[in-house]
């Protein structure tokens, strides 16, 4: 009995060793030979019925699953062909036509036709679903209307079946963007008569997206869901455009932790991860044929100031707490360089635009508008609340940010931290100083980050109001006769919001993600958009070590 | 007995339904809501949120529908996952916890009641401490850090066993049985120590060693049924802790258990998932309690006949 402990622990090793014998193939080893992509999706799908979901481990979900009218090229991000096969934008930009693919069906076999889109918008917009993305569809004539209630009849609204393939939609005013916003699943198709067979069109309850129910109409369909476990898809034989899709089907997980994320990537049972930890950056970086990719991301982290109260409210505070900071250093230091400096809050190349630079890191500027604005090297100082969501990454950000503060204008900053919903909910009371706060674009043009400042803008959380700049955003610039006047018009409006710096802009999101290199066609983009009929693996790839 | 059984079954009533009151009106007093996001919810869509959900009603109102629901074992639809009953949620959930908690326990009740036991018969020497403080640091190392370590050596370096999954490569249990049960074997092993020693200094022992038996024969025979009361009076609540308990364990080893839903019910104010999981959770302990109370009877001739005499 002397050794018992030691004993048993023996007889745990060796049975471990004993079941290790089995030699197992790795996931990635299975799926290359068998088309089968391993891919990391971040977190279990709330659902699958793309007019209630709201998050982007369903919206990856969906748009393997689902098809809109048009989809994005990955490598450009341009509009191409889904299940409409082209469409004509009229001369004034106020009426679009799509041509609906003949070929298009639905994963039954059912064809896809203009009516299927009526009643879908129909549903996505009707006040009773509860869509929180129906915004998507407000380009379009009296959407708003009929989404808010204030007009009952849907033949109103600016969408109509002219025959079975052909779709046209009015617009209020020239929308640009209005064909990228095909690609959102809030715009997609859905399948009436398998929608209505599980309950009333409007609710948000019924099993119509189960396994057994479910009909989509994109490249894969879905073959099996274990909540919390993985959610599969197999190839579609219904698919219009089957022949061009090349993997066999895809399996995604619900990997919340990343940590853990990380490890199953290392042990080969990822293809691939859907972010990485940021302290394992520097590591991923130095290996040969580095997996890790990292490419700039529509989305800016930003701080929100409260511009009601003391001593925000002061324009010159505002833009001294900006100038002190060294984002550079910020970046390269607790950032492992993962991510590029902002001093604006739409990313720099948002499909050609360039946004002005008004400010940058001066801390003799920032010295001297703190001393004109009555606390000369921080005397008189009333202190200020930095509210962020507990996060470790916010909280290094803010001590790093805090640090900044006191070396150059030697002010205090405290730092709070609140759980994410009483966090959101301080941020929507406006009760807080200054706060923590990211974007992320819901598609590629300046406008969806500066209607964000806008008096009435629903995410503004500033106090932030300037007639002249919502004159410029909403009238002057949809009127614009080019992409360039209207880039020009964009400009002065966020030149004019960063003088008065109701935010302070920290840095530009980057994606980051661990791919294996026998993935292919999946290149990095502005929108970390995954298109999967673009997508192979490559079986000769050498497993990489 | 029955008697006994069929009391403890009554007073676990009263306790549910504080335990649903207070969890009912304690949710609602977090700030936030389960339909807030980092995107303003316009007004209409909120509103017609919260009538699908009855948020429209007043909280006593939904109080007393939530009740009325519950008597006839409805606990509401989820509000962070559209389309699912909790009821649907927690059957998903449960069994993968539960097989999960029955594992750990099993390797806390070998690892630890072996080396409790092999404490106890040298007290104070090298063969008590060494377990021992093996112990401590059991109870000390949170799973949050043994975890990773042993899927790093185990998983990564070795190539021994899978660092995450639950039931879809054979041995993905092995990891996390361990890892959850460790923290627990470390408490058995010094309650089943404690209860050792307490026992090898009954008279009733001194007789048996009297008649002559071999000293394994009086551990095995006469002194582990004394000794081990301590331990199976803890497997009730321990058993419940480890189901309530393996949330972390979960997260690291992507398991799909119900653990991984109560805490993120939670942070999403999904509150019906909230209520759902705390009264089934509830009901569980108030049930394995009870459970462990009569076995503990069971072992205990003292209070076996105590009982038989009501």
């Amino acid at each position: 009995m002397r050794f018992g402990v030691l004993k048993s622990l023996c007889l745990v090793l060796t049975c471990l060793a004993l079941l290790a014998c089995g030699g197992r193939e790795s996931n990635v080893v299975q799926g290359n030979r068998s088309g089968i992509l391993h891919f990391g999706n971040g977190a279990e799908p709330q659902g699958l019925d793309p007019h209630v979901v709201t998050g982007i481990p369903e919206s990856l979900i969906i748009n393997a699953l689902f098809e809109g009218l048009t989809v994005k090229n990955p490598h450009t991000l341009e509009s191409e062909p889904g299940v409409a096969q082209r469409w004509d934008i009229s001369d004034d930009g106020l009426t679009i036509t799509f041509h609906l693919n003949p070929k298009a069906k639905w994963s039954n076999g059912d064809p896809m036709n203009a009516e299927d889109y009526v009643w879908s918008w129909r549903r996505a917009l009707n006040p009773a679903m509860g869509n929180q993305y129906g915004y998507m569809l407000y380009p379009l004539k009296n959407a708003e209307e009929f989404a808010t209630g204030k007009i009952q009849d849907f033949s109103d609204v600016g969408v109509k079946a002219l025959d079975e393939h052909t779709l046209q939609v009015q617009l209020n005013t020239p929308t640009p963007y209005f064909i990228q916003l095909m690609d959102h699943h809030s715009t997609f198709a859905l399948h009436r008569p398998t929608i209505e067979k599980h309950g009333k069109a409007t609710d948000r309850f019924t099993p119509w997206t189960r396994v057994e129910n479910i009909v989509s109409n994109g490249a894969f369909r879905l073959k099996d869901w274990q909540l919390n476990r993985r959610l599969s898809v197999e190839k579609s034989d219904t698919y219009w455009d089957r022949d061009r899709v090349q993997l066999n089907g895809i399996v995604f997980y619900p990997t919340e932790n990343i940590a853990s994320e990380e490890r199953m990537f290392r042990v080969e049972q990822l293809h691939y991860t859907q972010t990485i930890p940021l302290e394992k950056i520097p590591v991923y970086r130095a290996m040969k044929d580095s997996p890790y990719a990292n490419a700039p991301y529509l989305g800016t982290y930003y701080y929100l100031l409260n511009i009601n109260e003391p001593p925000l409210d002061d324009v010159r505070v505002r833009q001294a707490l900006s100038m002190a900071l060294d984002r550079e250093r910020l970046n390269n230091t607790v950032l492992h360089k993962s991510n590029v400096p902002a001093y604006t809050i739409t990313p720099p190349g948002t499909l050609g635009y360039q946004p002005p630079k008004v400010f940058g890191h001066n801390i003799e500027a920032a010295r001297e508008l703190l001393a004109e604005a009555g606390y000369p090297d921080g005397k008189g100082w009333p202190g200020l609340e930095l509210t962020y969501n507990t996060s470790e990454s916010h909280l290094k950000i803010a001590v790093a940010l805090q640090q900044m503060w006191k070396d150059a204008l030697n002010i205090d900053i405290t730092l709070t931290n609140q759980e994410w919903k009483v966090y959101l909910d301080s941020v929507d009371q406006m009760d807080f100083q200054m706060a923590r706060r990211g974007w992320i674009g819901d598609y590629v043009d300046p406008n969806n980050f500066l209607d964000l400042f806008l008096c009435e803008g629903g995410n503004n959380s500033t106090g932030f109001c300037d007639p002249a700049y919502d004159d410029m955003i909403q009238h002057q610039a949809p009127q614009a006769k080019s992409r360039e006047e209207r880039y020009a018009i964009f400009h002065q409006a966020e030149t004019r919001l960063m003088e008065q710096m109701p935010i302070i802009p920290i840095y530009t999101y980057t994606s980051n993600h661990l791919i294996h290199p026998s993935v292919r066609g999946l290149p990095p983009n502005l929108m970390d958009y995954v298109n999967f009929r673009y997508i192979w693996l490559d079986k000769n790839q050498e497993v990489a070590e | 007995m029955w008697r006994f059984i069929v009391s403890r079954l009554l007073q676990a009533i009263p306790v549910l339904l504080v335990v649903i009151t207070v969890t009912f009106f304690l949710i609602r007093m977090a700030p936030g809501g389960p339909f807030d996001s980092e995107k303003a919810v316009i007004p209409e869509v909120k509103a017609a949120l919260e009538a699908q959900y009855r948020l429209n009603l007043t909280l006593f109102e939904q109080y007393t529908a939530y009740l009325g629901d519950l008597s006839h074992g409805d606990l509401g639809p989820s509000f962070k996952y559209p389309g699912r009953s909790v009821n649907e949620l927690i059957a998903a959930g449960f069994p993968v916890t539960a097989e999960l908690a029955l594992y750990a326990l099993l390797v806390a009740l070998v690892i630890g009641g072996v080396a409790g036991v092999v404490a106890s018969l040298k007290p104070n020497t090298a063969q008590d401490y060494i377990p021992m403080s093996v112990a401590m640091i059991g109870i000390c190392m949170p799973s949050l850090l043994l975890g990773p370590i042993l899927i790093l050596v185990f998983g990564v370096y070795l190539d021994w066993l899978p660092v995450s999954g639950w039931g879809d490569s054979p041995g993905d249990k092995i990891l996390p049985a361990i890892t959850l049960g460790a923290a627990y074997a470390a408490y058995i092993a010094r309650l089943s120590r404690a209860g050792m020693l307490e026992v090898m200094s009954q008279d009733y022992i001194r007789t048996a060693r009297a008649k002559g038996l071999p000293e394994w024969q009086v551990v095995s025979r006469h002194a582990l049924r004394g000794g081990m009361i301590p331990v199976v009076a803890f497997l009730g609540p321990a058993f419940a802790g480890l189901l309530s308990g393996s949330f972390v364990v979960e997260t690291i080893f992507q398991i799909p258990g119900l653990g991984r839903f109560y805490v993120q019910a939670a942070f999403n104010r999904d509150y019906t998932m909230i209520l759902g999981s705390t009264v089934f959770l509830a009901t569980l302990i108030v049930v394995f309690n009870l459970l462990s109370d009569i076995l503990a009877a069971w072992m205990n001739p003292r209070l076996r006949n105590q009982l038989r005499a009501q």
